[in-house]
């Protein structure tokens, strides 16, 4: 009954996607209303040939490790793209020529930008996201995913949301709000599908054989929840026509810039620090063995950081048409953030105390190691930043775009890198990785990526700074904005190639993952869970 | 199947008890400098947000003990540059325009406010440092050879109005004829025509091909060019004679300028710069070398 009903679903969503391409008024609504279409036809096609066949049973006792796997394939594969995009912007920057002429209005840098910052967000972070919250939250429950094959729609719907958001914009829909480009149809079905990945979350959480919920699973349920909430009042828009791209915001002026920022704030606190710290308070104390440093840390500063993180967006508006009383607030939200922020630093190198001597022998502890250093950093920075008199000089610089990356390639990056060689061995039932002297390469390339990009970009980002506001004795500017871009031209060929390093050590990473699967034994299935004592 | 669990050392503190997947936790006490620093940070943001506005009510927020307010504060900034300014802005607006130049004070102000509007409005096309685009069109101007006129009176009115806008009614115009597009020469004579030109600016040329053109030259040219091919300022008709180009001096460029036309366009300045604003760059621009 059931499989007849979604097979109707999907054929009235495989005409209605086609009527829509036919009646589409711009290019990016028909690409993707094409793309929906034969999205849906395939599944159609494939669930109509297998009506009748006899189902599998679901080994209850197991974890649900398929989607996983398809996790880690997937956040590798997108990472890729993703940092491979950004090397490509780097050097556009550096050399403008690369903006190619013939290329005009697809591959220039502005229709770049927003499909690298996606691509590495939310296809690289999101994936590796969903795929360690889905192997965590079944371990640590010892329960099997709940929902059964909604963890699959999870999955396959995060995917087509990345595939149409950034053929959208490489075409040219986008709603001009950084990190939530998409535009109307996008949005709601991204909101359909976060709902399905907070179902399948909770309900493993609900049904849960463990009398406590572990902490990782805190972080990772707060992620899920907030950035729901973010999405949804973040794209309140209404379609010009039900046959375009292209919405209009409810919200306007400095209203809608400061819902913009509240929730691109809150995407860097939410998506990228709770649910990266969700990943470090499981794999970092796996890798290391040894027990989490404090359990009193973790959860005042979980508390903390959820209440703490949601005020700080406007300081990502001091200085604008911004009230003066919202900037202050902004700023001590921010510095109140530090501390909170610190204790999974905290947490997460103590973890190590007594386990020290592996980074001399374990290139995934070091990984994870200055994974966290990266971390400790960025939320230092982050919070000296939000001051106005510092905000004043690094506002709309590239210190903005160094504080960025040094968080996004060194905490996010590093950590996901850790994750993903942690779980792969495991999911394929492999004795252990293809070679740790390629993974010591991709560690080093990494890092000194990151420390050529941070560094250049800081050095740039003040120097710009004070190019701009130096004046002289009666007032007048002294410099030009070409000025402050000739000056800036070395440091940000450095970047590209610390991007490029970046990009090479992911590179490293696939073939060494691919290899882990191809080339180790197989071993006995690790796979049914054992609750605690 | 049991898993793999946590290494335990001598002298570890106890834990809470729990295990997940093998992951327990200690009951460690959160580290004392993190706590005294948080609490340092929460008093901090307290103190401050007394001092400055902050906590909203139902009119307007909180304002804060010591009164501050970025925007009185920026309003404080400007007024204080415009009062420190304005005697020798008044100055700049009444002086006589070629006088300017000749009076140090005057013209030392101006100098500066106007790189800084040359910075921020010309920089975009005649370059930071006001050496132009060769080739593409605009001038440079630290040279003397001048379109329209290199005194103090012909560079305001060229700022002022722009140049073939059609935003100012008082804009400088005039326009070239497309020889080549509209028939009005064939192939030939515009070849003939180009190694005049290549003749006159003392490149090399064919020469035949030149003495054909300077006919050509003398019906179709000359009008604007002047009979000598030095241009007309009053036309904006460039000096045809010397080493320097707007459009490019080799064949190919110049085929292309007689056969479609050339016309480049400046914008009006004065609806966006104050009369002190275009004085100030007008001797800027005066003073860069070339200023008659």
């Amino acid at each position: 009954m059931w499989d007849y009903f979604k097979l109707i679903a999907l054929a009235l969503i495989t005409l209605l996607a086609a009527i829509a391409a036919n009646y589409a008024r711009d290019p990016a609504y028909m690409v993707n209303a094409l793309t929906v279409m034969l999205a849906a036809g395939g599944v159609f096609l494939w669930s109509v040939r297998r009506v009748g066949e006899p189902k599998a049973a679901t080994p209850q006792n197991e974890y649900f490790d398929g989607v996983v796997r398809a996790g880690v394939i997937a956040t590798s594969l997108w990472g890729v793209v993703g940092f491979l995009v950004g090397v490509i912007i780097a050097f556009q920057l550096a050399f403008p020529v690369l903006n190619w002429e013939w290329a005009q209005g697809f591959t220039n840098f502005g229709r770049l930008r927003p499909l690298h910052t996606s691509a590495v967000i939310f296809a690289f972070g999101g994936n590796a996201l969903i795929a360690t919250s889905f192997y965590v939250v079944q371990r640590t429950s010892a329960a099997r995913l709940w929902g059964g094959n909604l963890g699959w729609f999870v999955f396959w719907g995060y995917q087509l949301f990345i595939v149409l958001a950034a053929t959208g914009y490489v075409l040219g829909a986008t709603q001009s709000k950084e990190y939530a480009e998409p535009e109307w149809y996008v949005d709601w079905w991204l909101t359909i599908v976060w709902l399905s990945y907070l179902a399948v979350f909770l309900g493993t959480i609900i049904k849960r054989r463990e009398p406590h919920i572990y902490v990782a699973n805190w972080f990772y349920l707060g992620f899920i929840i907030t950035v729901a909430m973010l999405h949804v009042f973040n794209n309140l828009s209404i379609p010009v026509s039900i046959f375009g791209s292209k919405s209009v915001q409810v919200f306007s002026g400095v209203q809608d810039a400061m819902v913009q920022w509240w929730y691109g704030h809150n995407a860097v606190g939410f998506f990228l620090t709770a649910g990266f710290l969700g990943m470090m308070y499981y794999f970092v104390p796996k890798q290391a063995e040894r027990p989490v440093y404090s359990y009193k840390l973790s959860i005042i500063h979980f508390w903390a950081l959820i209440f703490l993180y949601i005020w700080a967006g406007p300081h990502h508006l001091h200085y604008t048409a911004l009230p003066d009383w919202a900037a202050t607030l902004g700023m001590v939200f921010s510095i109140m953030l530090w501390m909170p922020s610190w204790g999974g630093m905290i947490n997460g190198l103590m973890t190590l105390s007594g386990a020290w001597d592996k980074l001399r022998t374990d290139p995934v502890i070091r990984m994870m190691v200055v994974s966290i250093g990266f971390y400790g950093m960025s939320t230092f920075e982050g919070p000296m930043m939000s001051i106005k008199a510092v905000n004043s000089l690094s506002h709309y610089t590239d210190w903005t775009i160094g504080h960025v990356h040094s968080g996004a390639l060194g905490w996010n990056g590093m950590i996901t890198f850790g994750a993903l060689y942690y779980m792969t061995p495991k999911l394929w039932n492999r004795a252990g990785l293809y070679s740790l002297k390629l993974v010591s390469w991709h560690f080093w390339l990494a890092t000194i990526g990151i420390v050529l990009y941070a560094s250049a970009m800081w050095v740039s980002g003040i120097m710009e700074g004070l190019m701009w506001r130096e004046v002289d004795s009666n007032g007048f500017l002294v410099n030009a904005f070409a000025d402050t871009v000739v000056a800036k031209h070395p440091m940000l060929v450095v970047r590209g190639i610390g991007g490029l390093m970046f990009l090479t050590g992911g590179i490293i990473m696939c073939y060494n993952l691919w290899m882990t699967v191809r080339a180790q034994p197989e071993q006995a299935s690790d796979n049914a869970f054992v609750p605690a004592e | 199947m049991s898993k793999k669990s946590m290494r335990h050392q001598e002298g570890d503190p106890n834990t809470t008890g729990h295990s997940w997947d093998g992951i327990e936790e200690f009951d460690n006490p959160m580290p004392r400098w993190w706590l005294w620093s948080f609490y340092a940070c929460i008093a901090f943001a307290a103190v401050y947000s007394v001092l400055y506005p902050a906590w909203p009510l139902i009119h307007g927020a909180t304002p804060g003990l010591l009164g501050a307010s970025t925007r009185a504060d920026v309003a404080v900034e400007i007024q204080e540059f415009a009062d420190r300014n304005g005697p020798i802005r008044q100055k700049l607006v009444d002086a006589e325009l070629a006088q300017i130049p000749n009076d140090p004070e005057l013209s030392g102000y101006a100098r500066n406010a106007g790189a800084a509007v040359f910075r921020t409005w010309c920089a975009q096309c005649h370059g930071s440092g006001a050496a132009g685009v060769q080739a593409s069109g605009y001038p440079n101007l630290l040279d003397d050879d001048w379109l329209w006129g290199g005194s103090m009176e012909a560079i305001h009115t060229t700022i002022s109005h722009g140049i073939r806008n059609t935003t100012d009614d008082d804009a400088r115009q005039s326009e070239m004829p497309r020889f080549g597009v509209d028939d009005m020469l064939d192939k030939t004579q515009i070849a003939d025509v180009v190694q005049y030109v290549r003749q006159i600016s003392g490149q090399e040329h064919d020469a035949a091909l030149a003495t054909a053109g300077a006919t050509v030259f003398a019906d179709n040219c000359a009008a604007c060019h002047g009979d000598d091919g030095k241009g007309n300022r009053d036309l904006g008709a460039p000096n045809l004679t010397d080493a320097i180009w707007l459009y490019g001096g080799d064949v190919a460029d110049l085929t292309h300028t007689v056969t479609y036309s050339r016309a480049g366009v400046m914008p009006n300045w004065n609806t966006r710069l104050s009369e002190a604003d275009i004085r100030a760059v007008t001797t800027y621009v005066h003073g860069l070398g070339g200023g008659e």
